[in-house]
């Protein structure tokens, strides 16, 4: 294939458009993901108290 | 130091350390007419002194497992005290810098210290010296706690550590001498940089071994700005310093790009360090000192996931907004402009995420000078990325680009953002370190806070102004349609400025100065605390801890 610029332009204009898109789409599922809620807000409590020593 | 390496170990950095001492020398040896003879004689020098420390300490007995109880802190209480040192080398020649602008005489008649060479030191003194080492440091320190576990192994921490300064060493060095292959924020020529690839591919493993011990299924965010910083970095790396040199005894090189590509490769390469060097690897300190210190979990935990994600797809496309109204095709320049525009949004999701945590915790960042430094980082965070969205548009461009504007832009990130959060997030740090009650002095800790923003409000101002009037002289016109002002009238009105700014660095500076002082009488003076009864609770309690309720 020859890789000219014309060609580079078309792809960045159509795939790059929509695989942002998709990938978009795909991160607002898993963060807005009701399951994930739990997991979510355990994580972000579990930093506040850190300092008692590894577990291994 | 020593000590706490296991046989092994010891063996292991003594034999990396007497392959380094082969390289150095071969370096001295073949390169000696060239200034890459005077790095091999560094490397030499450096590998040298490793083997010595690690030889006199290796008679110290080999540690049993108790140690193994305890996260991993010497190396992160060395980079903390690295990244100090380079604050206060890298801004001493800023400002140096800043009063050469308004005193050119000020280079002393010295081909080292012209204005050219003295840059470099200041831009890579500070971005890679001091904000690389608060990186690595806090890294270490984020990535065991979270995890919960201690680093896998003690030497990997001391190589990047260590491989990483002497990295920077390299570089620093090589300016003075005229070495540099003329890539802004990517200077350093192709021996320099195969090293930081090799030490970079070290730290990645180190991060992903400890995040493999964890017990926690999910990823704390904080690591993931941590791994984005890490990982984007390296690639960056190895793609813009493509290089051929002319010869393996010398120190030039060609890059492989020419032309326009070579201007967007070191563009993608330069925004995308702000991106992920002064801004991924500083959100992730942000998103664990900022909860941390504050005692309040993150406002919004799905919010700081999505910017996350927002951040790190849209900065990849928006370094063409670097080359605005040049040889680069106009579309990419427009693809530039849009991502820029669209980077507003999760960032100020970060920022805003950021303050809405401390709602209702007001007071503690009126009585707190650590939170304050932080609160006022995710201010300055906010500001500059709208400035920066700003700026990125084509016709606003045109006024700001060659003039102070870029400059105040950088400096509102860099010391408002960049430096207060890592500020904060040292005198959070230490304490905890060094297991004490608090800093030494929390009095030093307000007074660094009042003078480090003083002078970033001192020094952005300043350049705002003059960037504004530079822009605007250089597009006046008279009636009869010629230039109104010349470029040295410019250059005059320049001056005031200049120096208002090189006040304001030195006001930040001594800020940085009596920041050193404080951390080393709390390292060295007060008195150890009840932490240590703490982390030495036992294993069981901390089991039970991690089921909270409501689980
Ligand atoms: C004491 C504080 C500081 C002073 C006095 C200072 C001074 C300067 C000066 C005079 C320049 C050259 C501007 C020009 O070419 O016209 C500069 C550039 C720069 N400084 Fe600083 N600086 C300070 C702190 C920092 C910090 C903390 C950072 C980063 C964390 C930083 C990052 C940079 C960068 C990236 C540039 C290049 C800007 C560009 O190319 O547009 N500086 N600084
Ligand atoms: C949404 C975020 C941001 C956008 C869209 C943005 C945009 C821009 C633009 C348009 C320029 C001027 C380019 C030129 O005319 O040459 C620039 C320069 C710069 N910005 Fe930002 N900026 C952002 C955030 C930041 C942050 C947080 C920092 C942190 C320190 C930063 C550091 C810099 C530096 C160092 C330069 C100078 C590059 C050079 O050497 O020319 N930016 N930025």
């Amino acid at each position: 294939m020859d890789l000219d610029h014309e060609a580079l332009v078309a792809f960045a204009k159509s795939f790059g458009l929509f695989y942002l898109i998709a990938l978009s789409i795909g991160v607002l599922i898993y963060a807005c993901w009701p399951a994930n809620r739990r997991r979510f807000d355990r994580a972000a409590r579990s930093v506040l108290d850190d300092e008692g020593g590894p577990w291994r | 130091m020593v000590a706490q390496l296991t046989q092994f170990e010891r063996r292991l950095a003594l034999i990396i350390a007497g392959l380094m001492a082969l390289c150095g020398l071969v370096l001295a040896a073949f390169g000696h007419r060239d200034p890459i003879g005077v790095h091999g004689l560094i490397i030499l020098a450096a590998a040298i002194g490793t083997m010595f420390v690690v030889i006199s300490g290796s008679f110290a007995d080999v540690p049993d497992d108790s140690h193994l109880g305890r996260y991993y802190d010497d190396p992160i209480k060395v980079g903390v005290v690295l990244a100090m040192g380079w604050a206060v080398f890298a801004m001493a020649v800023g400002d140096w810098v800043a009063w050469l602008l308004a005193y050119p005489e000020m280079t002393f008649d010295a081909a080292w210290s012209g204005f050219g060479r003295l840059r470099p030191m200041h831009t890579t003194g500070i971005i890679f010296g001091f904000g690389g080492n608060a990186l690595i440091a806090t890294s270490f320190h984020v990535m065991q706690r979270t995890s919960r576990a201690r680093m896998p192994d003690q030497l990997s921490p001391w190589f990047v550590l260590l491989g990483y300064n002497l990295f920077c060493i390299l570089a620093v060095t090589g300016y003075p001498m005229g070495i540099t292959q003329s890539k802004e924020y990517a200077e350093p020529e192709w021996y320099a940089d195969i090293w930081l690839v090799i030490v970079w591919v070290v730290y990645l493993a180190l991060y992903l071994r400890t995040l493999a011990r964890r017990q926690e299924p999910h990823i704390y965010v904080a690591n993931w700005y941590y791994l984005a910083f890490i990982l984007v970095v390296a690639v960056l790396h190895i793609v813009n310093n493509l290089a051929m040199p002319i010869a393996l005894a010398s120190a030039k090189s060609f890059p492989i790009f020419a032309g326009v590509q070579d201007a967007m490769t070191q563009w993608w390469y330069g925004h995308n360090a702000v991106a992920f060097f002064l801004t991924a690897g500083f959100l992730g300190m942000m998103y664990y000192y900022l909860p941390t210190r504050s005692g309040r979990p993150i406002f919004s935990y799905r919010l700081s996931i999505i910017s996350f994600w927002g951040i790190t797809f849209f900065y990849m496309w928006a370094g063409s907004h670097h080359l605005h109204y040049t040889a680069l095709p106009h579309w990419v320049q427009t693809l530039g402009m849009t991502f820029s525009a669209m980077l507003l949004v999760p960032s100020w999701a970060s920022a805003g995420n950021a303050l809405l945590t401390l709602n209702g915790a007001w007071h503690k960042v009126r009585d707190d000078a650590t939170l304050r430094f932080m609160m006022v980082a995710a201010v300055f965070y906010g500001l500059s990325t709208f400035e920066g969205s700003f700026m990125a548009i084509r016709p606003v461009n045109s006024l700001s680009h060659y003039t102070d504007w870029t400059v105040a832009h950088v400096h509102a990130g860099a010391l408002g953002w960049v430096a207060l959060i890592t500020f904060g997030a040292i005198y959070a740090l230490v304490p905890i370190l060094w297991k004490r009650q608090g800093m030494y002095s929390s009095a030093l800790v307000e007074v660094h806070f009042w003078l480090a923003l003083a002078g970033t409000l001192v020094y952005v101002f300043a350049m705002w102004n003059s960037g504004l009037v530079q822009g605007l002289m250089w597009r006046t016109y008279s009636a009869s349609g010629t230039l109104a002002y010349s470029f040295v009238e410019s250059l005059v009105a320049m001056h005031p400025y200049y120096i208002a700014r090189a006040v304001g660095g030195l006001l930040f500076l001594s800020g940085a100065v009596v920041g050193c002082i404080n951390i080393w009488m709390t390292a060295r003076h007060a008195p150890g605390t009840a932490q240590d009864a703490v982390r030495d609770r036992p294993l069981v309690i901390l089991a039970s801890r991690s089921l909270e309720p409501g689980e």
